[in-house]
């Protein structure tokens, strides 16, 4: 027998003649006169739009509502004389999220190439020129440098040690420990009451908890709603249905009315807590629904292969179809955590201070009457970063899983 | 092509220790149909048992019934001395003890062809890595795919990914080998490789039952060829004389469809 291998034929693909920019223009932009039209009318609406967003940001805008407020933004009301405990946090963040970074990028040519140096260029200009960071630019900065440095770092240690990965892993699980604790306070630290709890980190804070509560719950709906037990079955069922038809605003109003009767008089569950509870409950049902999807779409002939080697249920279900079912369902499944995200946006109706509930007693200060526009737009590009931050892991994530290339 | 193919084809080793012994098997599908309807079979150790019919005959129920993958209702199967119940430890353990190779390979996408060989090792017979690698990288040899233990089985062509998957069964020492039409989703171009494997297979006196519709591989290799349609087993006879002089009128009737 043969075998042909790529290498036997050594003709390189025929090189693609680029066109120049004009000829790109006219065969995509211009090609004929209905297409001409629909180009000038499209580029005038955009531009038009850009044009007044730029003049309104640059002229009318009175930014300082924001730099005059950025701590409760930030943080709410949690007081100002422990914000290095926020900084410390944030250094953690920085520098694991570094760290992962370059452990994940160690067999990438270049850590720093072009593009990834002008991304942190035009972060650090940012920082520095945009009038809503300034009371905190100073140290931000060092943050931006700290990312950068952990990344080295990470690169040369993830190719000294290869089993590195695990330990960043578990790195993260102790860092929500590490934050409730800076946040909270308590064993030596100054306590600080989840009333004071606000503003971004209260909004990342009932996100990552309710993702990392929703997940597991949700796997295990999934699996028990394609339980051969049929009890396990209904109730699997019927949660989900019913979950799913009720909204979530109803749920967290139960949350905080209901939650506290099912349990012992005395003991009153934290408001955030209960609020994160809820969250996590709501989405569990969608992202049942996502990971079922990506187990019906595991073809049986791999569940039969796997029984026919002898494996048993359990192993078969955690080494084979659960890690092509979860590759499967990543589109979906990230789609549900940035909807948890967003979601927490209405943990302000509760009465949480989370960021956009933040945003709404500034704008009730007759201070800064009026001034909707700018803070909107700030709280858009907030959450429009940490959703996009998520969509493109993701999508980082996925290229890494593919096995067919 | 491998070190293990010789000349000599057909005549192996067949003893008179049955492996799978088949009573009276009888099956209804879920919708009522009557797939299987009262067959019986002995399989001996260390002969190759090729199954024929048309599609729809019952043939890939009939043999996927010997490792409990497709529950019966009436009659019994005893493999190994173990007869099939409904007792999980006793599937597993006829599991074990019986590989299986599937028309559309069933490898694992998401390990490389090394994990999809080492897997079961690992899990089931609770070998170490190091020695399930070594017994893996000795079968991928034997099958020709060495050089490609470390991609993944999308990277691989179809005859490829079933000689990968002759290996996987290989590597739980199986007492005998289920082939469902092994061959049937292959380019015509990729079949060769396969059969050689079974082939050399037979030679190296595995007990193989094996579901094929390919003629050369049936006469050169089988010790016993079988036609089973609607639900029965219709003959059951040395390859010579089930090609060349079939008892019945069905088996002529489907030698001539297929000749």
């Amino acid at each position: 027998m043969t075998t042909v291998t790529p290498d036997s034929f050594s003709s390189a693909p025929p090189e693609v003649v680029g066109l120049g920019p004009i000829a790109w223009a006219k065969k995509n932009l211009f090609s004929d006169w209905f297409n001409s039209l629909l180009t000038v009318v499209i580029v005038g609406i955009f531009s038009w739009g850009a044009i007044r967003l730029t003049s309104w940001a640059l002229t009318t805008a009175q930014w300082q509502v924001i730099p005059n407020n950025f701590g409760l933004f930030m943080t709410g009301t949690f007081p100002s004389g422990l914000y290095p405990r926020i900084w410390a946090l944030l250094a953690i963040i920085c520098g694991l999220a570094g760290l992962s970074w370059g452990v994940l990028g160690r067999n990438v040519s270049t850590l720093f190439s072009r593009g990834v140096l002008i991304g942190l260029g035009l972060v650090c200009a940012f920082i520095v020129l945009f009038p809503p960071t300034r009371p905190s630019s100073l140290k931000l900065l060092p943050m931006v440098a700290l990312v950068a440095i952990a990344a080295a770092a990470g690169r040369q240690a993830g190719r000294k040690f290869p089993g590195i990965g695990k330990w960043v892993s578990l790195a993260w699980f102790l860092s929500y420990f590490a934050a409730l604790w800076l946040i909270g306070g308590g064993l030596g630290l100054t306590p600080v009451s989840t009333n004071d709890w606000g503003g971004l980190v209260l909004t990342l804070f009932t996100a990552v908890s309710g993702i990392a509560l929703c997940f597991p719950l949700g796997l295990l709906l999934a699996l028990g709603r394609r339980s051969a037990l049929p009890v396990v079955r209904w109730l699997s069922t019927a949660y989900i249905e019913l979950v799913r038809g009720v909204p979530l605003v109803a749920l967290l109003f139960m949350g905080q009315v209901m939650i506290p009767l099912f349990l012992p008089i005395g003991s009153r569950p934290d408001r955030i807590l209960r609020a994160i509870i809820a969250l996590a409950l709501f989405s569990a049902a969608y992202l049942a629904e996502n990971v079922r999807a990506g187990l019906q779409a595991v073809p049986r002939g791999q569940n039969e292969a796997a029984m026919s080697l002898g494996l048993n249920t359990p192993t078969t279900l955690g080494l084979i179809v659960l890690p092509q079912a979860l590759k499967i369902a990543i589109p979906a499944i990230v789609g549900q955590f940035i909807s948890l995200f967003q979601d927490t946006t209405l943990l302000s109706i509760v009465g949480l201070a989370e960021l956009l509930g933040i945003g709404r007693s500034i704008l009730a200060n007759p201070a800064y009457l009026g001034r909707y526009a700018e803070v909107y737009l700030f709280l858009a590009v907030i959450y429009w970063i940490f959703c996009y931050a998520m969509s493109l892991g993701s999508r980082k994530i996925e290229e890494k899983l593919n096995t067919n290339h | 092509m491998t070190q293990f193919q010789t000349e000599q084809s057909s005549a192996h080793q067949m003893g008179t220790e049955p492996v799978i012994v088949a009573r009276d098997v009888e099956k209804w599908y879920d919708n009522g149909f009557h797939v299987l309807k009262g067959v019986s079979m002995t399989v001996y150790k260390g002969e190759v048992l090729v199954v024929m019919g048309p599609s729809g005959s019952g043939k890939s129920t009939f043999i996927r019934t010997f490792n409990a993958l497709e529950p019966y209702q009436k009659g019994t199967i005893e493999v190994d001395g173990t007869t099939i119940s409904h007792d999980l430890k006793d599937i597993e353990a006829i599991r074990r003890e019986v590989g299986m190779v599937f028309q559309q390979f069933n490898l694992f996408p998401h390990l490389t062809v090394l994990q999809n060989v080492t897997l079961a090792p690992i899990w089931v017979r609770r070998w170490p890595k190091s020695k399930a690698q070594e017994v893996a990288m000795q079968l991928l040899e034997r099958v020709g795919i060495l050089e490609q233990a470390h991609k993944f089985p999308g990277q691989l062509s179809g005859g490829q990914q079933q000689r990968v998957a002759i290996a996987r069964s290989l590597a739980m020492q199986p007492k005998v080998m289920l082939f469902d039409e092994p061959t049937s989703a292959l380019d015509p171009e990729m079949v060769r490789e396969v059969l050689d494997v079974m082939r050399g297979l037979a030679d190296s006196g595995m007990t193989m039952v094996c579901v094929t519709h390919e003629v050369g591989f049936a006469r050169e290799v089988a010790d016993r060829v079988v036609l089973m349609d609607g639900g029965y087993l219709v003959e059951e006879n040395t390859p010579q004389e089930f090609f060349s002089n079939p008892r019945e009128e069905r088996t002529q009737k489907f030698l001539s469809q297929i000749l």
